[in-house]
């Protein structure tokens, strides 16, 4: 058991990674996927079909394939992931500019194969909202902006939420992923690392490593549940 | 899609279908050439086009067209084992649970009256600790990552002496994530169920058990099965973490003829297009099941065509109008 005392600070940077990958591709997945859900909801058919082609690949496509077109993939496409290196941001977020380029490949497959249940999750919002509230406003006389801003994104938003958080735990799961992929020292590869090459015991480096997971996925899971409810009866 | 679009916008007249058209000249033009310059062109100054990469992949001619699709054939067809025996397993497991769930929230509400009141609060006590035990142990389970439990198995079992094969150990992690969200996708739906359907059994005699085996389940079964259908696409996809163990399925055998041939994303090109083929299907399949069983409910629900009193309080029993 002391293992959990004497690396404790083992866990905790592997913690603190997991969390650095979960933020940064929860923020980059939001945004991304919010622009393919516009694509998918345009009028300009070309658009849309990129859209669509976009999450039907992303979705089906396991992440682990996803993970690897993006460590052999963007090296063919001669890049190294280096636009990720934001100065600012880099100081926070210290694996940003390291050479070894893993953890910005990692966090680029994070990004893609998630955006596309962002943009499921805010399409499906959209599609909650009753087809007559954006009629009236068209009556109303608002315009596609006016519509979009005042009367259909409000609603869909409430209807979003919760597949929203669904779809970031599910991330958050997920980036246990990269440890398996070169990115050294997050939760995962601390799990490997201490019970092969160090030679720990195993049940309380897994105790430890779940510990580390549920702190993230649990309080989320809890948070969404009660906001269901809360909207189940206000609806 | 085109329900949507009717959502958000009116018909188009000619102006706008004008502007539309155009705008879908442009941008077909721009993501062209958008792809061209940074895909193609990148990608083919690397010689990634180059039949030599591709030739063992797409060209019967090739020498090592034979041995390549024999290896990628073992490799989905273990992919398909795997998740055969995964969704099976995590089916029968997650009813389990989910029916044990519900009996011991039924029994939680039980007060054990006739019974002396040590036994009562006894038993009261017992089934509370069972409730709160089974459901620390979901929220466990379905808190971790799946890599996390596939990797504990693999690394868990063989400190405590048992060991299988690899393909178990990948079964096994697979199980214990699916089968804790089949049994929550399973008990939403029970919960979900209107209460007379209980109230009903109840009154013609039924225990909670023959309840929950003969009324709330097949219902709940019925209302979730395309979420369910999209479960097993979840398995599929995540058999590929099978890798991490060294379990010989598609994604591994692609690692194997890397390692020979030395083209990394053509094969990665094929073994995504399998993977999306498949799960694709599953996903149409999934929605279709849904439609059926939308229009099934709407016909049943049609007030013109009403059956008589009987067949209508039966049909209600038996759940076919849910």
């Amino acid at each position: 058991m002391n293992v959990l005392i004497d690396k404790f600070d083992v866990f905790a940077g592997g913690f603190w990674l997991t969390l650095q990958i979960c933020v940064l591709a929860a923020i980059g997945a939001l945004i991304l996927g919010a622009v393919v859900a516009v694509l998918r909801i345009s009028p300009v058919p070309p658009l849309r079909a990129v859209g669509t082609g976009y999450v039907n690949v992303f979705r089906n496509m396991p992440l682990t394939v996803v993970m690897f077109f993006a460590a052999f993939g963007l090296p063919a496409l001669g890049s190294n992931a280096d636009f990720l290196r934001v100065p600012g941001l880099d100081a926070i977020f210290s694996r940003l500019g390291t050479d070894l380029p893993y953890f910005r490949f990692a966090l680029i497959a994070l990004v893609l194969y998630t955006a596309a249940f962002v943009c499921e999750a805010l399409r499906s919002g959209v599609n909650a909202v009753p087809a007559g509230q954006a009629e009236a406003a068209r009556s109303l006389g608002l315009t596609f902006g006016q519509n979009l801003r005042y009367v259909v994104l409000p609603q869909s938003w409430k209807a979003s939420v919760v597949p929203l958080g669904s779809v970031i735990i599910a991330m958050i799961k997920n980036s246990a992923l990269i440890g398996f992929f070169g990115v050294v020292g997050d939760l995962s590869q601390t799990a490997d690392q201490l019970t092969s090459a160090e030679g720990y015991a195993f049940v309380p480096v897994a105790i430890g490593i779940s510990i580390g997971y549920l702190i993230m996925t649990v309080p989320l899971g809890a948070l969404l549940d009660r906001l269901e409810k809360r909207q189940a009866v206000a609806r | 899609m085109s329900q949507q679009t009717s959502v958000l916008y009116d018909v188009p007249g000619p102006r706008q279908r004008r502007i539309t058209l155009i705008s879908s000249i442009v941008a077909t033009v721009v993501l062209a050439v958008g792809a061209y310059f940074l895909i193609y062109q990148p990608l083919d100054d690397k010689g990634q086009f180059s039949m030599e990469l591709w030739g063992p992949l797409v060209d019967p001619a090739n020498e090592n067209f034979p041995l390549v699709w024999d290896r990628i054939g073992t490799g989905l067809k273990n992919t398909l084992i795997a998740a055969a025996l995964a969704i099976v397993a995590s089916l029968v497991v997650g009813t389990l649970l989910a029916v044990l769930r519900i009996q011991l929230k039924s029994l939680t509400r039980r007060r054990f009256t006739g019974l002396a009141t040590p036994v009562a609060y006894l038993l009261r006590g017992l089934s509370l600790t069972l409730s709160a035990v089974t459901r620390v142990c979901v929220e466990v389970f379905r808190g971790l990552p799946v890599v996390i439990t596939i990797f504990f198995v693999a690394r868990g079992f063989p400190e405590f002496g048992i060991s299988f094969d690899t393909l178990w150990y990948l079964v096994i992690g697979l199980t214990v994530y699916n089968a804790v969200v089949i049994a929550e996708i399973l008990r939403s739906g029970m919960e979900g169920l209107p209460g007379g359907q209980a109230e009903a059994a109840a009154a013609i005699g039924l225990s909670p058990l023959q309840t929950t085996r003969m009324i709330l389940l097949p219902q709940a079964f019925r209302i979730m099965l395309p979420a369910l259908i999209s479960q097993l696409v979840v398995v599929l996809k995540d058999t590929s973490l099978g890798f991490i163990i060294s379990y010989e399925e598609t994604l591994n055998i692609g690692k194997q003829i890397i390692g020979v041939l030395g083209n990394p994303i053509q094969v990665y090109v094929v073994i995504g297009v399998l993977f999306i083929v498949v799960n694709y299907s599953l996903s149409k399949l999934a929605q279709y099941v849904q439609r059926q069983l939308s229009q099934g409910r709407k016909s049943t629900g049609v007030p013109a065509q009403t059956p008589p009193a009987a067949l209508a309080s039966q049909s209600e029993a038996t759940g076919q109008g849910v």
